[in-house]
């Protein structure tokens, strides 16, 4: 590897087709920047139809023009905005920004390597994902608009154009783009893996690293099993819908036809959605569970408790995650007694976030806190993750998940387990990493007040939801106001409105500190939260290869904070063991 | 409430603005720097923790004091199983939620950063980690076995004397079949569903009307066609170039005369062609519609072929299959169920999944185009009773869709009635029967 070469470099090499996986982490980061605030700015807009049914808002003609006339959301345009946001959300922002910044960030800098294993491959990987990105915002303005079937496309409805508008070029290019997305996260999670196993620092061995490098490891471990099989649904989808091929197509009445196809099930593609669809929300979730450990850690000034167990519990996650998709489908008729079985693993894995959720705690416990906006958001990680996480006992239990399935309950639980943890995983390792991708400091005041609106309005949104659900709301619906028997939680929806609204500007105190401080943030020094890893040992400025001269060699695991053995609270990786000290 | 949203934004965008001015100024403060966390902030971002706590918990509270009650009694048997463990179930997780998070705040609180204080070397202790590993093992373990006992006894197969009713869905709503005075549903097909047959139930009546209705849709499409202007002039064109073609010709390739017989039938078209064009009763088609009406004619004809070749079949205790269905009750708007009786729910689907929802019996069960579904549920209170309790004179049980189905999904819906069974009896005896005998 070249990694002191001195030659100029182009514009284009440098900040578009770049090799380098800082670069490149920021472009990711970049970019999920801009697919998240589209999301949001969606999420907002059709909440304002949700608190206030059938008002007419100017904002809402504004930005939307004819989908919505006079000012009130079109109902088609709804669950195109549903769709779209669920979408970008899930994949854009919390899979592929999460991972493919502090994965590409990260893994090299933390396990002392020069860059990636292949640098075009991950630049192969970025690209395949800016173009899925811009596919699926250019599929809002199609004919009949962007899919708009929900974010898990299930057909007949996402099969047939004449289900509904979204099902036409806007489905389409749904699938097109997550085609492409899921060669992007291969690209990526195969490099991930190929790097971490090979290109590890001398004494560096598997049981030193961070917990955040484990964490990638697994995610892209699982990312590479699943998301294979979520292509095959989608070629398939696409042959059923072009080719007249029926897969999932059977025994079908629809715009005064009977359609030809019999034989296939649209059950089937649920199997082979949820297949993705379940290790999908670790694969979102474990890199924050990793960021926050780092941080946890780092500003407790104490070893996170029972890294061991920590690794553990992620890969008895990652293995669940595979045998518990059919609980999303408790209700489609399956086996009843195939349902049992996937309620006993489902609940499996409730014991290893659980042992996660106590070790947080400990490592808390006797510490010494700073309140670095990063731990802020990682403190409140493990109270979401725990929050939304006992919700789920009661979605993995069938009996109680025919009431609530589909509901409000449901919307509530996966935002907070998934959505808030992960958002605050994400902002978390920003706000700790910002100095080292960019070479200054972020706001420390600024971020205060960004995490606590974010934090109560990220509860006072999702929270409430779980009453709305378990009195029968269903989810998806574009106006709930006009059944009665809904009358006594309909005054909620406002709340969450309103919540949601506050929430999403608070962003935009984020985005001014991010912005800001790229270019006038106080400049950084090389290792500011005093922490153990390798990065940290990185000059401030970026160079191509990360280390001016060789390689740092490791002599000690990632978590000796305090160590009662030396005088400073932190024990840098690369420091050799003291006389008579034992390795940890 | 647009005010409202007008005043958030406004405070929004001026709270930016403050943070920005304290942003500027706290830069100035020279010396100080971001990573070092001054002692006051410290103490306030502690604080806040303890203040979010109470303000958190006391929320959650409020909620579950103002809507604990978001469901009236179960109106079902298994609802009120099911209602018992979710009570269990809430009960432990609420426990856990409020300990665990108490935990995390305090501990967050407590524990701030001292700089005369070393933290606590601490990195593992087997017999802590032991614990917590194996007591939410124990106590998943009982809500496992917990609800599979409810989910078994819910899902069992239904009683021999159940009464069995079809929910079938469709773009935006309900339909419910009863199986009439023959206690047995008539076979159905989705081919030959029309208007007058929207559940496509099989019978010789409903075959024929289905034929009728195709052949008739057939053969104005191929009037259509058959009459395009384009069409029919290049046709024409054609048909002269071929009878006019021998004298046109050149060149060394052997074009034999044509047969009399040949030239017979070409200008008998021709003069066809010419009569519809002078009868001006011709229809003019882009060529992607000529193409689409074309497609259709033939998708039309092998929906008429799968309805030649459904054969009827053997059903034994003397009975014709194909007038099963006649007896068949098709009930829109709202349906009556009798009170203590067990009903077992079939579902159909004729287009998308949609999914049957009634939240006041606990019940719920997707509909699959393609693949019948079912789900057992003895009402246990009726309407009126309901009402009673519920002091609502207004009052309707609901069957819900609960899959996105399409842009009228949310107002897909139907009312449901639970009778007493002499209500019961008397409201289905009223109900019209699908073919009667007498026509
Ligand atoms: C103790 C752990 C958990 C349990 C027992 C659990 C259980 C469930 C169940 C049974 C459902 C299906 C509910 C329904 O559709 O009716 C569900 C939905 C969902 N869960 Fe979880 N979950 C857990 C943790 C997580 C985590 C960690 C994530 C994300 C990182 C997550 C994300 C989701 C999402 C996105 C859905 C919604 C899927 C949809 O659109 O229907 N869950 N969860
Ligand atoms: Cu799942
Ligand atoms: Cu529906």
């Amino acid at each position: 590897m070249e990694g002191h070469s001195h030659h100029k470099e182009s514009f284009v090499s440098k900040y578009i087709f770049t090799h380098d996986h800082k670069m490149i982490s920021k472009q990711f980061l970049i970019t999920a920047i801009v697919m998240g605030v589209t999301g949001v700015t969606m999420s907002v807009l059709f909440r304002l139809q949700l608190g206030w049914p059938g008002e007419s808002f100017v904002i809402l003609e504004t930005f939307l023009g004819k989908w919505a006339p006079g000012g009130v959301l079109d109902r088609n345009a709804y669950l195109a905005l549903v769709t779209i946001h669920g979408t970008i959300m899930v994949f854009f922002v919390l899979t592929a920004g999460l991972s493919g910044t502090f994965s590409n960030l990260l893994i090299p800098l933390q396990i002392g390597a020069r860059d990636m294993a292949s640098g075009f491959l991950n630049m192969l990987s970025y690209w395949f994902f800016a173009i899925s990105c811009v596919i699926m915002i250019f599929s809002l303005f199609v004919e009949g608009g962007a899919a708009s079937a929900g974010w898990t496309v299930y057909p007949p409805l996402s099969a047939l154009p004449q289900a509904m508008p979204g099902s036409g070029m806007g489905m389409t290019l749904w699938l097109l783009s997550m085609t492409l997305f899921v060669v992007s996260s291969l690209l990526g999670s195969l490099n991930y893996i190929v790097t971490i196993i090979n290109l590890r620092t001398k004494g560096l061995s598997m049981t030193r690293l961070p917990l955040t490098i484990w964490a990638f490891l697994i995610t892209a471990i699982v990312g590479v099993l699943s998301f294979p099989v979520l292509v095959s649904a989608v070629v398939l989808l696409m042959m059923d819908r072009m080719m007249g091929t029926a897969f999932f197509l059977s025994d079908i009445f629809i715009g005064g036809e009977a359609l030809d196809a019999t034989g296939g099930s649209p059950i089937l593609y649920q199997h082979l959605f949820w297949f993705l669809g379940h290790p999908e929300v670790y694969i979102v979730l474990l890199p924050a569970l990793g960021i926050s450990s780092e941080v946890i850690s780092t500003n407790s000034r104490k070893p996170i408790f029972g890294y061991k167990a920590m690794i553990g519990s992620m890969m008895a996650i990652g293995f669940l995650s595979f045998i518990v998709w059919a609980h999303h489908m408790f209700v489609t008729g399956m086996n009843p007694f195939l349902g049992s079985v996937f309620v006993f693993t489902t609940l499996l894995i409730a014991i290893p976030s659980a042992v996660k959720a106590f070790n947080y705690i400990t490592t808390l416990w006797k510490g010494n806190i700073r309140f670095t906006p990063a731990m802020l958001f990682s403190i409140a990680l493990v109270s979401t993750f725990l929050t939304g996480g006992l919700t789920g006992i009661i979605l993995a239990d069938s009996a109680l998940d025919v009431t609530v399935h589909d509901t409000y309950f449901v919307v509530g639980h996966f935002h907070i387990v998934m959505g808030l943890s992960a958002i605050f995983g994400m902002f978390s390792g920003v706000y700790h990493w910002f100095s080292k991708m960019f070479g200054r400091m972020m706001n420390t005041k600024m971020g205060y007040a960004h995490f606590w609106i974010t934090l109560v309005c990220g509860y006072g949104v999702f929270f409430p939801m779980h009453f709305v659900g378990l009195a029968g709301a269903p989810r998806r619906y574009y106006d709930s106001s006009h059944f009665d028997f809904l009358d006594k939680v309909m005054d909620l929806q406002p709340i969450i409105s309103t919540f949601a609204i506050i929430g999403s500007l608070a962003q935009l105190i984020f985005l001014f500190n991010f912005f800001y401080s790229i270019f006038r943030g106080q400049k950084a020094v090389q290792n500011p939260w005093k922490a153990n890893t390798l990065e940290w040992t990185t000059p401030v400025e970026h160079i191509h290869g990360n280390w001016p001269g060789a390689l740092p060699e490791v002599h000690r695991w990632a978590y000796d904070y305090s160590n009662p053995a030396h005088d400073e609270d932190f024990v840098l990786q690369t420091t050799p063991l003291k006389d008579g000290e034992v390795a940890h | 409430m647009k005010l409202l949203i007008l005043l958030v934004i406004v405070v929004g965008v001026i709270a930016v603005a403050q943070l920005a001015k304290i942003y500027q100024l706290s830069a100035r403060l020279r010396g100080h720097r971001e990573e070092e966390i001054s002692e006051a902030d410290t103490k306030l971002q502690g604080s806040l923790w303890i203040v979010f706590m109470f303000v958190f918990f006391g929320m959650t509270i409020w909620q579950f004091v103002r809507y604990g009650d978001y469901l009236p009694p179960s109106a079902s048997l298994h609802g009120k199983s099911v209602d018992t463990l979710m009570n269990y179930n809430l009960a432990l997780i609420i426990f856990v939620f409020f300990v665990v998070n108490t935990l995390l705040f305090v501990f967050a609180y407590k524990y701030r950063y001292n700089k005369n204080r070393k933290a606590k070397f601490f990195p593992h202790d087997t017999r802590l980690e032991l614990i917590w590993t194996v007591i939410p093992s124990i106590v998943l373990a009982v809500i496992i076995i917990y609800g599979l006992q409810t989910w078994t006894v819910m899902t069992g197969p239904a009683s021999a004397d159940a009464i069995r009713i079809e929910l079938y869905s469709k773009q935006f709503d309900w339909t419910a079949r009863y199986s009439g005075d023959n206690d047995e549903f008539g076979a159905t097909d989705f081919n030959l569903i029309t208007s007058s047959n929207p559940l496509g139930i099989v019978t010789q009546e409903g075959i024929d009307a289905a034929l009728v209705k195709i052949d008739g849709k057939i053969s104005k499409l191929n009037n259509e066609l058959k009459s395009e202007k384009g069409h029919l002039l290049a046709e024409k064109k054609e048909l002269e170039s071929a009878l006019h073609g021998g004298e046109h010709s050149h060149g060394d390739h052997d074009n034999h005369e044509i047969s009399a017989e040949k030239k017979a039938h070409l200008t008998n078209r021709l003069q066809l062609i010419d009569d519809v064009l002078e009868s001006g009763k011709t229809t003019i088609l882009s060529e992607a519609a000529y193409e689409a009406k074309s497609d259709k004619v033939y998708r039309l004809e092998r929906h008429r072929q799968r309805i030649l070749e459904l054969s009827s079949y053997e059903l034994g205790r003397g009975i014709d299959p194909w007038s099963v269905g006649k007896d068949d009750k098709i009930v829109k708007g709202e349906f009556h169920i009798p009170l203590g009786r067990e009903i077992e729910f079939v579902f159909r689907s004729r287009d998308v999944i949609h999914s049957a929802l009634m939240p006041h019996f606990r019940a719920q069960m997707n509909t699959v185009p393609g693949l019948p579904t079912r789900f057992k549920v003895t009402p246990v209170i009726t309407t009126d009773s309901m009402r009673t309790i519920l002091d609502d004179p207004n009052f309707n049980y609901i069957l819900l869709c609960n899959k996105i189905c399409g842009s009228a999904h949310f107002n897909m819906k139907m009312d449901i009635v639970v009778d007493t069974e002499a209500e019961y009896d008397e409201w289905l005896n009223n109900q019209k029967v699908y073919i009667s005998e007498k026509n």
